[in-house]
């Protein structure tokens, strides 16, 4: 069995105009010490996966349906006080996007984190808290002695790396990270997810990579899963994924990509815009912006058809 | 050869750091970001040049100089041989005709109450270019229609609101190129916009610069679609460019420490690809007090010695115009 099981899960966001089809049917398995990429473009509804996964939806946010299966219990029937308890920080945690701005600025680094450990282990004494931030801070990269200090003191990457070792701060098992590359330089952006390929194997830490940079996650993935309007349309491990793409708007996606280390071309995009949620296109989701679109396409959703072992890919031409 | 379109001599430019008054009075000394120091390079006929950097490094600073939307410290900017360094906004106004620019944020840099008919017409009348009215709106339509917003007879009442991010950037750039001008600045305009719309923005842009034979300064942090879209690059470090050459020679041959880790530190979208072990150190330095000698021997792997850290190494050129500001490559002073 998997650390983590998601299942048919669809998440809905009621507005005044409508419910947002901002999930439907995501289904992806993860595996202890894997990390998982998911990738797709703004709006396609990654984020929300990862506020499902850890219940913490905004208001207007439901899971309608589909299972998640951490440990062999179902997420989505939990009680707020045993999610608290048994899930978020302890089971799974979360790094925002944007994390490095997440810091409360009135509040040294240390104290924050200390926070965070003894609300969810309330028998730990302050001292040793104290002493397990000197650790995580050494675990990151961070100099320990530095842990007094505020978060105007650190600098873009510091902050984020402070991020990462508060979300380890009560040994979880599942670490999601939205957007952990971007709003950070290159050199700071490698640094950073050379340290999450560290924790990964250091801890046997299973990761959730969220990003839009496919490029960053074939370099740190094990398995890749392109979401699209909602929907994962392709879930392979990146070593097929990137040499035989089977998803047209995988295909796009990759192109839309450039090697520094290729030769000098043209530069591809996908055409079109990526739909409007509230009413996603009947079909498959992504036929206005195919180039292979038949019949078939506008009219019936995809089933998913396994290709080779683990590579799965919801489109007709393979159906 | 011809004269280059653009060119820059020693640019420099020093912020002044706004300090407490009581701090002024008692070190009586006023502190300077060095954002842009001491910089020369030129842009020819319908090239496409990048200036790349990390963020702090003064690339966005370089193009509004040269634009003359901030006033230089020192140094010399040369407009198609004419020095304007401190040219009037009398003098300047013709020239605006012939320089433009693209900015960054399509959702700050178009104004919500203007239609995109007027946006882009607004170059047109504010320089009067065209005083015909039915000209004007030829023109816009054309542009519209290269910049692919099509049927341009609606996107024209449109309002920059009903507009994706995409779309936007191309309203941005149509009215930088409706008057055709020599010289366009786009200064990191497609990192707010989604990947799949990235290179449809740019592709416009290669265009429209092919189309117009327009000198184009790309101001970008990230190499990987530079590389495919520029013809030369300059690596900015700490206000200062480091390595300059055709986009191949920096690719492929760069030189300096910082070129390379800069390189090694793009993401290939490639699993099957080793990336490379030299990830340096560290972060880019304050350009309050920048360091002294080599600004970049605080996080150099190839670090030679006292040389480094006392002298800033000149900008030399090792061969086809291909520009290295290294003591590594420095000829007689290293080796001795």
């Amino acid at each position: 069995m998997s650390l983590l099981e998601v299942q048919n899960l669809t998440t809905h966001y009621t507005t005044l105009r409508g419910p947002v089809h901002a999930v439907e049917d995501v289904s992806f398995n993860l595996d202890e010490g894997k990390a998982l990429g998911l990738a797709g473009e703004s709006g396609c509804g990654k984020t929300t996966v990862a506020l499902s996964i850890l219940r913490i939806l905004p208001f207007n946010g439901k899971i309608l349906r589909g299972k998640i299966i951490f440990q062999g219990q179902d997420i989505v029937k939990l009680s707020e006080s045993e999610l608290r308890k048994n899930i978020r920080w302890k089971g799974i945690s979360l790094i925002f996007q944007g994390a490095m701005n997440a810091l409360n600025p009135l509040y040294k680094i240390e104290d924050q984190i200390i926070e965070a450990i003894r609300l969810h282990e309330p028998k730990i004494s302050k001292k040793n808290a104290r002493e397990r931030v000197k650790q995580l801070f050494e675990l990151v990269g961070l100099d320990p002695s530095r842990s007094k200090n505020y978060p105007h003191e650190f600098s873009g990457g510091m902050r984020q790396r402070a991020m990462i070792a508060m979300a380890l701060a009560c040994n979880p098992k599942i670490l999601i990270a939205d957007e952990p590359g971007t709003a950070l330089d290159v050199i700071v952006q490698a640094q950073v997810l050379k340290l999450m390929t560290e924790l990964q194997r250091k801890l046997n830490l299973a990761i959730i990579m969220i990003s839009h940079d496919l490029s960053i996650i074939s370099e740190t993935c094990n398995d890749l899963a392109i979401m699209y309007a909602g929907k994962i349309v392709e879930l392979g491990d990146v070593y097929s994924m990137f040499k035989k793409p089977l998803h047209p708007y995988t295909q796009g996606l990759i192109d839309a990509f450039p090697n520094i280390k290729e030769e000098r071309r043209k530069m591809y995009s996908i055409p079109g815009y990526p739909p409007n949620l509230l009413k996603p296109p009947p079909g498959c989701r992504f036929h206005p912006r195919c180039k292979y679109a038949m019949d078939i396409c506008t009219q019936k959703e995809p089933p998913y058809s396994e290709i080779s072992k683990g590579h799965y890919v919801a489109c007709h031409l393979y159906s | 050869m011809s004269e280059p379109v653009v060119r820059v001599e020693k640019l420099r430019k020093w912020f002044p750091v706004r300090m407490g008054f009581f701090t002024t009075l008692f070190t009586g000394k006023q502190l300077f970001v060095k954002a842009v120091d001491g910089i020369s390079f030129s842009i020819k006929k319908g090239e496409i040049f990048g200036l790349a950097g990390e963020s702090g490094s003064g690339k966005t600073t370089t193009g509004r100089l040269i634009l003359r939307l901030l006033e230089p410290t020192s140094g010399k900017i040369f407009f198609k041989g004419k020095d304007i360094t401190h040219a009037s906004e009398e003098e300047l106004k013709p020239l605006r005709r012939e320089m433009q620019i693209v900015f960054q944020d399509p959702y700050e840099s178009l104004n919500p109450r203007m239609t995109v008919g007027d946006i882009i017409a607004e170059p047109i009348r504010l320089l009067h270019a065209i005083s015909d009215e039915k000209e004007v709106e030829e023109r816009v339509k054309q542009v519209l229609e290269d910049a692919e917003l099509t049927p341009p007879e609606e996107f024209i009442f449109r309002y920059p609101h009903e507009l994706s991010g995409g779309q936007r950037q191309r309203v941005a750039t149509a009215r930088a190129f409706v008057l055709r001008p020599e010289f366009v600045v786009a200064d990191e305009p497609v990192s707010m916009l989604d990947v799949s719309t990235r290179a449809e923005i740019l592709n416009l842009m290669v265009s429209f610069v092919e189309k117009y034979q327009t000198s184009f300064l790309y101001i970008t942090h990230d190499l990987a679609l530079s590389r495919h879209m520029c013809d030369r690059i300059a690596i900015m470090y700490l206000g200062k460019i480091v390595e300059m050459g055709t986009t191949d020679q920096i690719v492929y041959e760069a030189l300096h420490p910082y070129t390379k880790a800069l390189i090694a530190a793009v993401p290939v979208p490639d699993p099957t690809s080793k990336r490379s072990e030299v990830v340096i150190k560290g972060e880019i330095p304050s350009p309050i007090s920048p360091p002294p000698g080599c600004r970049f021997h605080t996080r150099c792997p190839s670090i030679i010695g006292d040389i480094c850290r006392q002298k800033p190494p000149p900008l030399i050129d090792v061969g086809d115009n291909h520009l290295v500001a290294c003591h590594l490559y420095g000829g007689k002073e290293v080796k001795s």
